[in-house]
């Protein structure tokens, strides 16, 4: 044992102590002047967004009487998270003042429905579309594609009277319609386009196999779309959450997400602006998303980059 | 086990016509091959018996059901394909689960027979793997196996060996040939390989550019090709294809070739009508029915004398190529002989007897 392990030893030193001689030595590669100017100019690409950012949260951090001095860039002397809890909890939207925390509850209450109506459609829709044979798909197709590219502003105030007709209007369900509608178009290409690349035998198989239309779907299907699943989830979770418009129009008093309150709170004149809760409030109605992408980000990536080469 | 028909089928895109009034049938229990080079439509006709193509004109039976206007799921058939096609997300289980779900059968049944097709293709410790965790071999194991838990009376097989290394191809050949002796189902089977071919088919059907070219036994095939492009079709090293004369002296026939001293003797020849005297024809010579080399066998059919070309050995066998006109002539030797054919020397080989095919030079017809 003891012989072994000295062999073992020996063989080690010598394969890190002898230097394997050198034939033909490299020149080390030093900073050049071009890196330095990409350098450069990366970093003040990155400032440009870095120091608002940096504005604003040192902004949300200080007391009102060191705002009032005007020194925007200078760090808190005296660090408070008051403004972030005042925002949070009695920041005045109009006449009520129950802080931020409604919006959040009804954000995440038109999220949901909204992210499972969109995506249950628009995959539907795609897996219909690239899968099987439907007829009038290449003029659907370009309808669809068309659709993308009208402004919500357009089509709203029809929208409202139909919405209103169908006694949606002012509802969760109404604003989840509403987005699942509006986002179709885009989503659907997107998981068409996935569905594409799916082999073909995949689905004769599946067509001799069991032939049925939604049994295909989810245990073949669907079971096969995860990454795709996960890029157009972050995409509708950041566009559902950050969306203004559709909240501000189709949303009942009960139910203004989470942006439109914002937009309320800091409108809201009654004496001197509180910079601080603006900010800090702001910050607030930002940060769910970015939560998202921090623990989502990786998948979101590698499904991004799925379909480039075949795995 | 039911038998497979087409009658009068027509399968166009638009105005390109792939299959145009093809007929064929066979009998249950055939092992029909659809054999023929890329494009020639044999995969379309694959997929229109299985239902994944629609036919423009005719009628598909099987067994005595029309079934030119089923679903694919009704039709009572299985296929393997050239890819595997199992499903990535499914265990080796779940894939054979799936290929029953469309008919709707007790569970105990489903379990029953997804073991005695995992016993039967001997993949019962790869049962909870993912395909991804599969090799080549074992996946198509799992692909056949997902085609015979439907207990179905026809099976198709769409090139199911070409994604396979030789040997393994070899091996696979040979077990669809048990599994096709042990449950004696109705294949049809689509290859460009014509060994596969040779080696599992019970019927032959030839195919180039949307036409069968030739339909029958291996036997048949080989021995009595129906035309020049059947002919040069089937055998490695392809047939030799002469071109030639007839000279017709009673019941005396020979043909007149580049090469052969005193013409090769074709008297004993079948030919459906007795032939003219001055007929161009194109005489096709198999390379494995030469003589040895050097050598004139006093009964064969003729000897041919030309210059040597090269030589090369494929391991059990030998070839040495002559050189006529501004072709090839192929014929086999025993490899021990291979030294003997130096390159540029003329040298001389017989024929035998009764082993020429005859070709009409005008239309490729055997005569």
């Amino acid at each position: 044992m003891s012989q072994i392990s000295v062999t073992g030893q020996t063989a080690i030193e010598r394969a890190t102590t002898e230097a394997r001689p050198v034939y033909f030595p490299r020149r080390k590669k030093g900073i050049r002047p071009r890196s330095i100017a990409i350098l450069v100019f990366l970093t003040m690409c990155a400032a440009f967004f870095c120091v608002p950012l940096y504005v604003i949260v040192v902004t949300s951090l200080k007391t009102m009487d060191q705002i009032r001095l005007g020194e925007i860039f200078s760090l808190p002397e005296v660090w408070t998270v008051q403004p972030w809890l005042t925002a949070w909890n009695d920041a005045c939207s109009g006449i009520n003042c129950n802080g931020l925390k409604v919006g959040f509850v009804n954000s995440l209450a038109i999220l949901f429905p909204s992210l499972i109506l969109s995506l249950a459609i628009s995959s539907v829709t795609g897996y219909a579309l690239a899968l099987w044979n439907v007829r009038w798909a290449g003029p659907f197709m370009f309808l669809l594609f068309m659709c993308a590219f009208v402004p919500f502003q357009i089509i709203m105030i029809p929208l409202i009277v139909l919405s209103g007709m169908l006694k949606i209007y002012g509802t969760v369900w109404g604003i989840a319609i509403v987005h699942a509608v509006l986002s179709m178009p885009l989503l659907t290409l997107i998981f068409r386009n996935y569905y594409k690349d799916i082999p073909n035998e995949i689905m004769r198989a599946a067509m001799m196999d069991s032939g049925s239309f939604w049994r295909t779907f989810f245990e073949i299907i669907l079971p096969m779309s995860g990454n795709i699943l996960i890029v157009v989830l972050i995409m509708q979770i950041t566009s559902i959450w950050n969306d203004f418009l559709v909240g501000l129009t189709f949303g009942g008093l009960g139910t203004q997400p989470m942006t439109v309150i914002l937009a309320n709170v800091v409108i809201t004149t009654t004496g001197e602006v509180v910079y601080n809760e603006n900010m800090a409030a702001a910050l607030l109605t930002a940060i769910p998303p970015l939560v998202i992408y921090f623990f989502l980000g990786k998948f979101f990536v590698q499904g991004i980059t799925a379909g480039a080469i075949k795995g | 086990m039911p038998s497979v028909s087409f009658e009068h089928i027509v399968k166009s895109y638009g105005a390109i016509t792939v299959l145009n009034d093809l007929n064929l049938s066979i009998d249950d229990g055939d092992f029909l091959v659809l054999l023929g080079p890329s494009g020639c439509g044999k995969t379309t006709l694959l997929n229109l018996l299985a239902g994944l193509l629609e036919v423009t004109d005719g009628r598909i039976t099987i067994g005595d059901r029309d079934v030119t206007d089923l679903d694919p799921k009704d039709r009572g058939l299985a296929m393997v394909f050239q890819s595997y096609a199992l499903y990535p997300t499914k265990t080796v289980r779940g894939n054979l689960k799936f290929g029953l779900s469309a008919s709707k059968l007790p569970p105990e049944e489903v379990e029953q027979r997804i073991a005695w097709a995992a016993k039967l293709l001997q993949i019962e410790p790869l049962m909870n793997r993912k395909p991804a965790e599969l090799s080549g071999g074992q996946r198509q194991r799992v692909a056949i196996g997902r085609a015979l838990v439907k207990k179905v009376g026809v099976f198709l097989f769409d090139e199911p060996l070409s994604n396979l290394d030789a040997k393994l191809r070899t091996e696979m050949r040979l077990e669809i040939k048990k599994l096709h002796d042990e449950l004696n189902p109705t294949i049809v089977y689509v290859t460009h390989d014509q060994i596969e071919a040779m080696t599992m088919a019970t019927r032959i059907a030839v195919m180039d550019g949307g036409v069968i070219q030739q339909f029958g036994t291996p036997d048949e095939i080989y021995e009595r090709p129906a035309n020049i492009f059947v002919a040069g079709f089937i055998g490695s090293p392809a047939m030799n294809m002469l071109d030639a004369r007839l000279k017709v002296d009673g019941a005396r026939i020979l043909a007149e070739v580049e090469g052969a001293v005193g013409g090769i003797d074709l008297s004993d020849y079948p030919f459906m009508n007795r032939p003219n005297d001055g007929a161009q024809i194109v005489l096709g010579l198999r390379p494995e029915h030469f003589g040895p080399l050097g050598v004139i066998l006093p009964d064969a059919a003729g000897t041919i004398a030309l210059p040597v070309q090269y030589g090369e050995r494929t391991g059990s066998d030998a070839t040495v190529y002559f050189r006529t006109g501004g072709k090839l002539l192929a014929a086999r030797l025993d490899p021990s002989q291979l030294h003997a054919a130096r390159q540029g020397e003329t040298m001389s080989v017989s024929f035998l007897k009764g082993r020429a095919n005859v070709f009409d030079a005008r239309t490729g017809r055997r005569l």
